[in-house]
């Protein structure tokens, strides 16, 4: 059917668009639309019916079915069809939802039989019942419940983890817990030797831009002398060791939340979990306990560092013998302002493996997902970080420390 | 419809992988609108040489032609015209994570076509209705089935209506069930648009059900050990190696009612009339 001595007179015009642009060099599909019998529209499609061309639009059938009243069917007539691709196919679809609406039946036997082998295919799958629909915008209160429904699984789960690496901990320090020596001795060379020349390079900055800072306000007073208290103070209590867990969040605690995440991805962790091994054990206290060894070493030599580098601005550049900048430290300095710093490092320490590993295993497991829970470990960690160091400020300023 | 006999030639091609030869001097054609398979046993090649004929890995020596073109000799936009003319899935399905599968679609129209916002939101339902996932188009992949992540990627390997679609081990990770229906799914798909399908697999039902030409590539001798129809290399070769991989290692089973019982299964014989 659909031949063109089947094309009525009564009525016949064709749509010509112009080729917009990416085509194979065939003419531009076109639509010619007749009524060939009674009722029945015959849509003659031409030339070439691609993606690349302006494709006469679905709404010109209905729109010229409209002003014959009687129509109740539309037929295809597909002899001038050059070629064809999804233009074709959306066009026949997008008339297909429009014809439903509108109470027209289509005959799509005069198609190529590709097209319409396409379209069966496509109406045989219908859409699931019950799907939600992800279209549909959320409510202000669906959201601010989702949200704190999500909130409260957030903290249930540090809860949760809270116990088990507490759990985890005691078996390790009774010499119970199961993992490999060669990780932890892989882990504290990662942590600490590999560390190194990033930790050097901050901490002689942070030094350096302690003792610009300080000597603007000291010079005043022609107590540049001070410079040394100023910046071996800072470092010792403050700076060495905040600068180090900074460093480490952002280094070896998103590395620690990519990893565990991966392991996530690829059931690593289901794996370990159905042998038996507990991954808290297996996988999160080796990387803890690196971190707790290696960060006060870390944070020691970051003290020492940028002390050297607050001594090449006062020496380099404010006329401070060695010798001056030397003794000024040493007496400014007591043990006391280096134990703060190192056993704040110790909890930072637990506190990056913590957030490291919480959101690696938390992870949901998608490519997107794990970059999501690198990023969430270093932002929870250095909020974590900078807390807990407000709260050693109240605790040893309350001491007289 | 193209009605030219265009296709991919394989010229001479030699693969090597950190140093070691994998593959010598692989030479074979594959013709417009084939379902051709390359197949072969793990760890012989498959997958190097898709990457060399997809513009991923540059052969050691040879070449590779596209409706007579060279790809490694021609220039990035030449390159680009011909990778827009193909489609690829991948064994991983390599659906991008961050983006629904409706954007997933869409963004190889975006980059390649000036089409408006409408008309690829059309598309990519089109698409998505031709693998059965309408209603899906808002889903992120991480929240499908394995099966449908594959089905995704076949919509997204079909975004640009390409001449060429290559699968990469397409029935990896799904039960029969699902691999029967995207088997399906690539016969009928490649005898509506009259696309040239090239699959890589070792799986003997779809080498049976869907391939029309094939070779099968050998680790040992590093070349092609046999090529033809893969019914037909059942059915008559003496070569006891093609036959093990063909039968399983049952080389002493009814090779007749084995060929008999694939052959059949989905494959039609006749020739297909693309003309619209």
């Amino acid at each position: 059917m659909g031949k063109v001595c089947l094309w009525g007179p009564v009525c016949y015009y064709v749509l010509k668009r112009m080729n917009s642009g990416q085509n194979n060099g065939s003419a531009p599909g076109t639509m010619g639309i007749g009524s060939p019998e009674q009722g029945t529209l015959l849509v003659s499609l031409r030339g070439s019916w691609t993606i690349g061309h302006d494709l006469p639009p679905a709404r010109e059938v209905i729109a010229y079915a409209a002003s014959r009243p009687g129509t109740v069917r539309i037929a295809f007539d597909h002899s001038g069809l050059t070629d064809w691709d999804s233009g074709l196919l959306t066009f026949l679809v997008n008339l297909q939802g429009r014809c439903d609406d509108a109470g027209l039946e289509v005959d799509i036997e005069g198609l190529p039989r590709g097209v319409v082998r396409l379209l069966s295919l496509a109406r045989e799958f219908r859409e699931l019942e019950g799907l939600p629909d992800r279209k549909a915008r959320e409510t202000f209160l669906a959201s601010v419940g989702s949200r704190a429904i999500g909130s409260v699984r957030y903290f249930t789960g540090v809860l949760e983890f809270i116990g088990e690496s507490s759990v985890a901990f005691l078996r390790l320090v009774r010499g119970r817990a199961r993992f490999r020596r060669v990780d932890l001795g892989l882990l504290l060379y990662e942590c600490g030797a590999q560390a190194l020349p990033i930790v050097s390079l901050i901490s002689v900055l942070v030094g350096l831009i302690l003792a610009f800072v300080g000597v603007v306000q000291l010079r005043m007073f022609g107590a540049q002398i001070y410079i040394a208290n100023l910046v071996g103070i800072a470092m010792a209590r403050e700076m060495g060791a905040m600068m180090t867990a900074i460093i480490m969040m952002g280094r070896t605690g998103a590395a620690y939340a990519t990893q565990l995440g991966t392991m996530e991805v690829n059931e690593e962790i289901d794996a370990l979990k159905t042998l038996g091994i507990s991954p808290m054990e297996f996988l999160v206290m080796p990387r803890m306990l690196a971190l707790i060894l290696m960060m006060p070493l870390l944070t020691v030599y970051a003290d020492l560092v940028g002390i050297l580098g607050g001594a090449l601005v006062g020496v380099g550049m404010f006329d401070l013998s060695t010798a001056q900048y030397w003794e000024q430290t040493v007496k400014a300095l007591n043990l006391n302002q280096f134990a703060i710093g190192v056993s704040k490092s110790a909890v930072f320490a637990v506190l990056i493996a913590a957030s490291g590993c919480f959101h690696g295993m938390h992870s949901e497991r998608s490519a997107s997902a794990v970059g999501y829970a690198a990023t969430r470990a270093v932002v929870v960690g250095i909020v974590l970080i900078v807390v807990t160091d407000g709260i050693f400020a109240i605790i040893t300023s309350t001491l007289g420390i | 419809m193209k009605t030219d006999r265009a296709h991919i030639t394989v010229s001479d091609v030699t693969l090597t992988y950190d140093g070691y030869l994998v593959l010598k001097d692989l030479s074979f054609t594959i013709e417009r609108s084939d379902v051709f398979i390359i197949m072969g046993g793990n760890g012989c090649g498959k997958s190097t040489l898709l990457k060399i004929m997809i513009g991923l890995k540059e052969p050691a020596s040879g070449k590779v032609f596209y409706d007579g073109v060279s790809f490694w000799d021609a220039d990035p936009s030449e390159r680009n015209a011909i990778l827009k003319r193909v489609g690829i899935l991948y064994q991983r399905n390599a659906l991008w994570s961050s983006m629904t599968l409706a954007e997933n679609i869409a963004l190889p129209l975006e980059e390649y076509t000036d089409l408006g916002s409408r008309q690829i939101r059309e598309i990519v339902n089109l698409k998505l209705s031709l693998v059965g996932l309408t209603g899906f188009e808002e889903y992120y992949p991480s929240e499908l089935s394995g099966g449908m992540q594959k089905r995704a990627a076949l919509a997204r390997a079909m975004a640009l209506d390409p001449e060429i679609l290559f699968f990469d081990e397409p029935s990896a990770g799904l039960d029969p069930i699902n691999a029967r229906l995207l088997d399906d799914l690539i016969i009928e798909l490649s005898d509506s648009l009259k696309t040239t399908v090239v699959v890589i697999t070792h799986d003997l039902a779809s080498i049976f059900a869907i391939g029309n030409r094939s070779i099968l590539l050998d680790p040992e001798l590093k070349t092609i050990l046999a090529s033809g129809n893969p019914r037909e290399l059942l059915r008559k070769s003496r070569d006891p190696k093609v036959l093990t991989f063909l039968t399983r290692g049952q080389t002493d089973v009814d090779r007749s009612s084995l060929a008999k019982r694939f052959s059949g299964y989905l494959y039609k014989e006749e020739k297909k009339d693309f003309s619209p």
